[in-house]
């Protein structure tokens, strides 16, 4: 493509060119954008219920005033922020995070493709979860205010609420976003991967998101299943998830009964399994590509490595029932679904392993996108290893539902997933605008934030050890067995309001760098991959400026005898 | 700008994007129906003995037949459509997608004759748990139905003829593309008959 067909492009209006693009890095950070908007939301309801926590009863100072005249917190409104926090983060932050920015972002670039396949249906995608994401603000606004049954959003008690129909409607618009972006990424990944770049050639991170979008598509669908049917109880009153005889405030519920609430519960965790490989996965494709890159050696074991993605990705969707467990399914289940859940854990070491053996030997470069993938290996250890307990049908009965399950995810999600895609902002920031972020900054965002992180998650293991069960709008305070471990809550709670405050260099930074970053070439990073042929930022229209032919496999750092000590993929 | 291979097959994959496109959209409605139809098992096991069998007596065999069989015909005549256009015989190609699309009409007619039959005698979704499953699996598929009629249409007025004359072997691929689509509506169909009127 020549430089002139470019220019004409631009001339396009702005409606055109920012709000309605069909280009794959506009709707990337279209993406970017609203989902980190969605997670500074998300944090603000759990910084809500943190000060409900430690300090029960008393006023919210700032925003108490949304919560009625005493701007105390009432245990309904505690409900609210915790089902709508869940939400928000997983199904409006992190998954849009991961998948609809990074995913639309750099799978075409990391390629050599042009754009993604089927760029009207990616802009589709966006605008649906978009709307999905106004529909799921709206439901604070309910008469009787937003869902508040969890995420989870377990029947019955979730289909005798006015918010929870609105949780439901933005639900089916947000799966079929992810299933339209999904697909797109997979058909992208399969046609239009530039000539030479076989399948072992694709590195870390397009392999991550070529098995998180079939997760999507295939384990989104039962849970879209599963919103129309409760939809169905909200809305046409039938009974799938009622069972007959229901007894609410003392009087038998007037509905044709004989449905199953478990049978939602199956449903729901066909997909919530599979999620969570959706949340980690990206993730440790992006720590894989810095890895290489700030060590400046191949990643140890790369076919291994993708073949357990592979294998965790058909794993997944066979342990869903470990969730289950106290629901009284049976020994025989239980032995199978223990089973299962301890084979899934192997290919998730194997992964974390080749990641701790490929630091071995290398020369490190500490910059802050190497700083939060360092932090990312010990934070997600330290999640995946705390969920074993939680896997053995013997000793969840003793965890199940307390706040040792919340530390638990919570380590996986936040200090691992949230670490690796800062630190994947931070490394393709440079390819986006063309500048550097600041290393001062992001230093100052790096430690504080590590630092809070731990202090929030790890005294829940210690109050969950000691029986706190999750959900209490009051953390505790009226349990007897609770009140050992209750002066955790404070800790925790000045914890989570600092993180916050560590947030405020990083979101400096990235309005500062946009324009007054240090101006960097484009391939800043002296780094293999191909998204670094392209110009930061890549053309308009096309992305590359010359033809890309691959040679290579993606981490060739350090080769013998070569000039530099990278081999990049593609001829320079 | 043109993104490569939505006409011309890739060489190593054998496929145009669009092809591979719907046959993974079709693996995500396979799981969606799925999804509803372990529902139906899981629902029917754990339902008082013969209350399925009492609800669905109430359903009219003989009107699901017909709609069995112009939905198989509709399935025959999109891949004549399809098969007109490879022969590079466009009128044809208008005869069989109206016939398509007459046949989705009459199937439709029909599922509205049986809807308000249930309603005149009072049965609701929430009668029971069968009629609740089938008014969900039903409508469901009557909404895949009447997405797909949507899109026949388009490729039925007259801006298919400018389609056609642009990009003719471009238009042909989106019509198998179409008809894929439309084989898997018909099939869930065939899956749906005896499930819910005749076991």
């Amino acid at each position: 493509m020549s430089a002139n067909s470019h220019n004409n492009h631009n001339e396009e209006g702005f409606i055109r060119k920012y709000i309605f693009s069909v280009d794959h890095k506009i709707i990337g950070l279209q993406y970017g954008i609203t989902s980190l908007l969605f997670l500074l939301f998300g944090f603000s309801l759990m910084a809500i219920m943190r000060w409900q926590l430690a300090y029960p009863g008393t006023e919210i100072p700032i925003v108490g005033f949304l919560f009625g005249e005493s701007g105390i917190l009432a245990s309904e409104q505690y409900n609210s922020l915790g089902a709508m926090h869940g939400t928000i983060m997983i199904f409006l932050g992190i998954v849009p995070l991961a998948v609809g920015a990074f995913g639309n972002y750099l799978v075409p670039l990391q390629i050599g493709a042009i754009d993604m396949a089927f760029p009207k249906l990616n802009a589709a995608s966006y605008w649906t979860y978009a709307v999905g994401g106004v529909i799921m603000i709206s439901s604070f606004f309910m008469p009787e205010g937003a869902a508040r049954s969890g995420w989870t959003s377990y029947p019955p008690l979730s289909i005798f609420e006015n918010g929870q129909t609105i949780w439901l409607i933005s639900m089916i618009f947000l799966i079929t976003s992810s299933l339209l972006g999904s697909m797109n990424i997979i058909v992208t990944i399969v046609q239009l991967r530039a000539p030479g770049l076989t399948w072992m050639r694709m590195p870390l991170f397009t392999w991550a998101q070529f098995v998180t979008s079939f997760l999507l598509v295939l384990a989104f669908p039962p849970l879209e299943a599963a919103a129309v049917l409760q939809l169905m109880d909200r809305v046409a009153g039938t009974s799938f998830f009622l069972p007959s005889g229901l007894v609410m405030s003392g009087e038998i519920v007037d509905v044709a009964g004989s449905g199953s609430p478990l049978l939602w519960q199956h449903l729901f965790w066909f997909l919530a399994h599979p999620e969570v490989y959706v949340l980690i996965l990206p993730a440790l494709g992006i720590v894989g590509e810095i890895l290489a890159n700030n060590t400046r050696k191949p990643i140890w074991g790369f076919k291994s490595i993708i073949y357990s993605m592979v294998f965790l990705g058909f794993c997944s969707f066979i342990v869903w029932a470990h969730h289950m467990f106290l629901t009284g399914m049976g020994q025989a289940m239980s032995a199978f679904f223990q089973t299962t859940t301890m084979i899934i854990s192997i290919p998730s070491v194997v992964i974390l392993t080749s990641y701790f053996l490929s630091l071995w030997g290398g020369s490190i470069r500490f910059n802050t996108p190497m700083l939060f993938a360092l932090a990312f290996l010990p934070m997600f250890g330290i999640g995946g290893l705390t969920g074993l307990p939680l896997g053995l049908a013997a000793s969840d009965i003793y965890l199940h539902d307390t706040y040792y399950v919340i530390g638990h995810f919570h380590y996986v999600v936040a200090p691992g997933t949230i670490f690796a895609l800062f630190a994947g902002i931070y490394y393709w920031f440079p390819k986006i605008t063309g500048r550097k972020m600041n290393e001062t900054l992001g230093k100052l965002h790096f430690w504080p934030s590590l630092i809070f992180m731990n202090g929030i998650f790890m005294p829940m293991f210690i109050q969950g050890l000691a029986g706190v069960s999750r959900r209490l709008a009051d953390g505790g305070v009226s349990y007897a067995h609770a009140s050992g471990v209750l002066e955790w809550n404070e800790f925790m709670s000045i914890a989570a309001f600092c993180l916050g405050l560590a947030q405020i260099p990083f979101i400096i930074n990235l309005a500062m760098s946009i324009f007054a970053g240090e101006k960097v070439n484009r391939n800043p990073w002296n780094s293999t991959t191909i998204e670094w042929a392209a110009p930061s930022p890549p053309l308009g229209h096309g992305n590359f400026d010359k033809p890309v032919n691959v040679y290579h496999s993606a981490y060739e750092y350090s080769v013998p005898d070569s000039k530099n000590d990278f081999t990049p993929q593609f001829k320079e | 700008m043109e993104i490569p291979y939505s006409i011309k097959e890739r060489e190593d994959t054998g496929l145009i994007n669009s092809k591979l496109g719907i046959w993974i959209f079709l693996a995500s409605e396979i799981m969606l129906f799925g999804g509803l139809f372990s529902a139906y098992i899981f629902l029917r096991i754990a339902a008082p003995p013969g209350d399925f069998d009492y609800w669905a007596s109430k359903l009219s065999v003989p009107m699901a037949t017909v709609n069995t069989m112009v939905l198989i015909s509709s399935s025959v005549s999109m891949v004549m459509a399809w098969a007109s256009l490879k022969l590079n015989d466009f009128s044809k190609y208008k005869i069989y997608l109206g016939i398509t699309i007459l046949c989705s009409f009459i199937f439709m007619v029909i599922k509205y004759f049986e809807y308000t039959g249930k309603f005149h005698h009072d049965i609701f979704p929430s009668s029971s748990t069968f009629m609740a499953i089938y008014f969900t699996l039903t409508g469901l598929h009557g909404l895949h139905i009447l997405g797909g009629v949507f899109v026949m249409l388009y490729f039925y007025l007259p801006v298919s003829h400018k389609l056609w004359h642009d990009q003719p072997e471009h238009f042909t691929n989106r019509i198998e593309v179409l008809g894929l689509y439309w084989h898997f509506v018909d099939l869930v169909w065939i899956f749906l008959f005896p499930v819910l009127y005749l076991l």
